[in-house]
């Protein structure tokens, strides 16, 4: 059992006119298995969430904690992040050239587990979760994200998952700019993760559409950089009737 | 043809400004008077000082035939000849006034004959190691005879100012696989002008591999004489700062149903790294058929770094099968940085894993696994410099 807590975390940006907050006291405990629903509008700041539990350097955490295991992962790297089990899917994953899918996926398999796959079952894996995913053969030759759809570098970013099998997966978006087929295909990938490894999930969505498919324990609605009501999963049938409106006027 | 998008890349731009020379029009001579004194102003000069010639440009260059070492299987013959005696200049001609002063100023010329229809997986190996800073000329001819199959390496390193000539013949069905290897100390410079002429149904692979030196600028020509003859013009390239390497692949096709393929890919990291990639194919009325694509990629790891790259496509017939080029410079950013460190992936692994997968791509095209280990290890030696 491991627990990821986020407490009172303030969080703000550089810009133009000087630094911004974003983040403005959010706190958050997800456990292991547990599924967890962020939902809030756009610029509500649930992707600089994301992005500040993965360590990206474009944030400047102003106050708060961030713990894993009671571990403090505000003082780790982006890779020591990665390497003590959390997982990113990112909502624009970059396109990396000259880099394979396979020498990708071989290389961080072997940075998170701290030691090179056994080839046989590894090539065995890669390809069974590839075919679970739907994704052809031939991507694992071409380079990362380079010339990929949309829904296909999002089905890569669930694959990484599958095959990483971290502690704790942030997923950003994942279900914006696919279509119906894409996100059940994407949304059993991440429930296949969540039963293998009892994984805990932090599922950041604007629309309710893919908690018909990954069915979440807790809901919390995310506005103006904090948490401004959490519930069970009534609540996000009660966002997909309301919408935003009351909390946004409000 | 376009080239595909890519993140953080930027499309070279088509046509601006002033209209090209045309390709085939441009001077010949072997006499350095017919040259005018270099300048910035001259489009074959453009991207360099005349100083970081170190003297390449003078109308006197010293003979470098000392430090010329070289070894072969059964077969291949060397022998240093007249430059004035056949066949040299039957290849190709200076076209500029560096190559001219090193037509000149050699005397003699090292002749590598490779038998006809001698098929060796031995290496043919020449290797030029320089020690001193005085400006020298140094002239190559190889002439790879009728169904032969051979590799040949040319390497060059220690400290050297060189103004290089290499005339390479490929006869009729013959298989060539040259690399030319720049890996020269610091202070030196190296001028290498590359003239090949490809018979019928011959088939020449020519890589240019630059690492060391402060001014490496080699200029492959390669000329279709025969029809059904394909050449691959293949280069690799880490610029380190203040290095300046350029490079100007030329393809003349000049006969019917010839198929080429030029792929250059360079990276460059730190203060003033300068790379210059310009190239040329021009398809020749009578060359119907012909099936040509180019492509230059540089990736730029550090801020202060250059890379001009230039593709001019010059079409004289509308019967072609194919004609395309692709040139794109992209940096690697924070973003792929943080794409691959969210993986597990340490930053110094990150920039190791996206370099050599971006050139080594381009070395093993060459199929010599011991050039492609060494080289490797070099780059890898390069990038933990960072």
């Amino acid at each position: 059992m491991s627990i990821l807590q986020v407490k009172n975390l303030h969080v703000s940006v550089d810009t133009d006119q000087g630094a911004k907050e974003i983040l403005r006291g959010v706190d958050l405990t997800i456990r292991s298995g547990e599924i967890h629903a962020v939902m809030g509008p756009n610029g509500s700041g649930k992707s600089t969430l994301a992005y500040s539990i993965a360590g990206h350097p474009k944030y400047t955490v102003t106050d708060g904690e961030i713990l894993l295991d009671g571990e403090n992962v505000l003082e780790m790297s982006v890779d020591e992040r990665a390497r003590a089990g959390l997982f990113l899917a990112m909502q624009y994953p970059v396109e990396i050239p000259g880099v394979s899918v396979s020498n990708f996926l071989r290389t961080a398999k072997t940075a998170v587990t701290g030691e090179a796959p056994a080839l046989r079952t590894w090539i065995k894996d890669v390809r069974e979760a590839m075919d679970n995913l739907k994704i052809d053969s031939t991507f694992s030759e071409r380079n990362v994200n380079e010339g990929f759809s949309g829904g296909e570098k999002k089905r890569h970013e669930i694959l990484q998952l599958e095959l990483l099998k971290p502690r704790f997966a942030i997923l950003d978006e994942t279900d914006s700019g696919l279509d119906v087929d894409a996100l059940k295909i994407v949304s059993e990938g991440v429930n296949r993760a969540h039963a293998a490894s009892d994984l805990g999930v932090l599922l950041i969505t604007h629309y309710t559409r893919i908690l018909r498919y990954i069915k979440p324990d807790f809901v919390h609605v995310f506005v103006a950089g904090k948490i401004a009501e959490e519930g069970g999963p009534e609540l996000a049938d009660r966002l997909e009737a309301e919408g935003y409106d009351r909390y946004v006027k409000a | 043809m376009g080239a595909p998008v890519q993140h953080g890349l930027t499309e070279h731009s088509h046509g601006a400004g002033v209209p090209l020379q045309i390709r085939s029009d441009r001077l010949r001579s072997s006499s350095v008077a017919d040259f005018p004194e270099i300048t910035k102003q001259q489009d074959l000069w453009r991207y360099l000082d005349a100083d970081q010639l170190k003297g390449l440009d003078a109308d006197v260059l010293a003979e470098y035939s000392e430090q010329v070492s070289f070894s072969g299987p059964a077969g291949v013959d060397f022998e240093w000849i007249l430059s004035s005696a056949a066949p040299v200049g039957s290849i190709g001609l200076p076209e500029d006034r560096v190559s001219a002063a090193g037509y000149t100023n050699a005397s003699k010329t090292l002749l590598v004959k490779i038998a006809d229809e001698l098929n060796s997986s031995e290496e043919i190996k020449i290797s030029v190691h320089g020690d001193s800073t005085s400006a020298s000329a140094l002239h190559v001819f190889i002439s790879a005879g009728k169904f032969s199959n051979t590799t040949l390496i040319i390497e060059h390193t220690g400290l050297g100012v060189l103004s290089e000539n290499v005339e390479i013949a490929v006869a009729a069905e013959a298989k060539l696989n040259l690399v030319t290897l720049q890996n020269w100390d610091k202070g030196s410079a190296h001028v290498s002008a590359h003239f090949a002429k490809l018979e019928r149904n011959s088939y020449l692979k020519h890589t240019v591999a630059s690492f060391g030196g402060d001014l490496v600028r080699v200029t492959p020509i390669a000329t279709f004489s025969g029809p059904g003859a394909e050449v691959e013009l293949n280069g690799v390239y880490f610029a380190e700062a203040g290095q300046h390497l350029e490079n100007r692949p030329f393809v003349d096709h000049a006969a019917p149903n010839c198929k080429s393929r030029v792929t250059y890919k360079g990276a460059l990291q730190g203060e003033k790294a300068h790379t210059v990639w310009i190239g040329d194919v021009l398809i020749r009325a009578i060359a119907e058929g012909t099936d040509t694509y180019e492509l230059n990629r540089n990736l730029l790891l550090t801020d202060g770094t250059r890379a001009d790259s230039v593709p001019n496509l010059e079409i004289e017939t509308g019967e072609i099968e194919g004609a395309g080029h692709a040139s794109a410079s992209g940096r690697f950013d924070d973003e792929h940085l943080f794409y691959l460190q969210a993986r597990g992936i340490t930053p110094d692994e990150a920039r190791r894993l996206v370099v050599l997968g971006f050139l080594v791509e381009v070395i093993q095209k060459t199929g010599i696994p011991t050039l492609v280990d060494s080289l490797t290890s070099l780059l890898e030696e390069k990038l933990n410099r960072n």
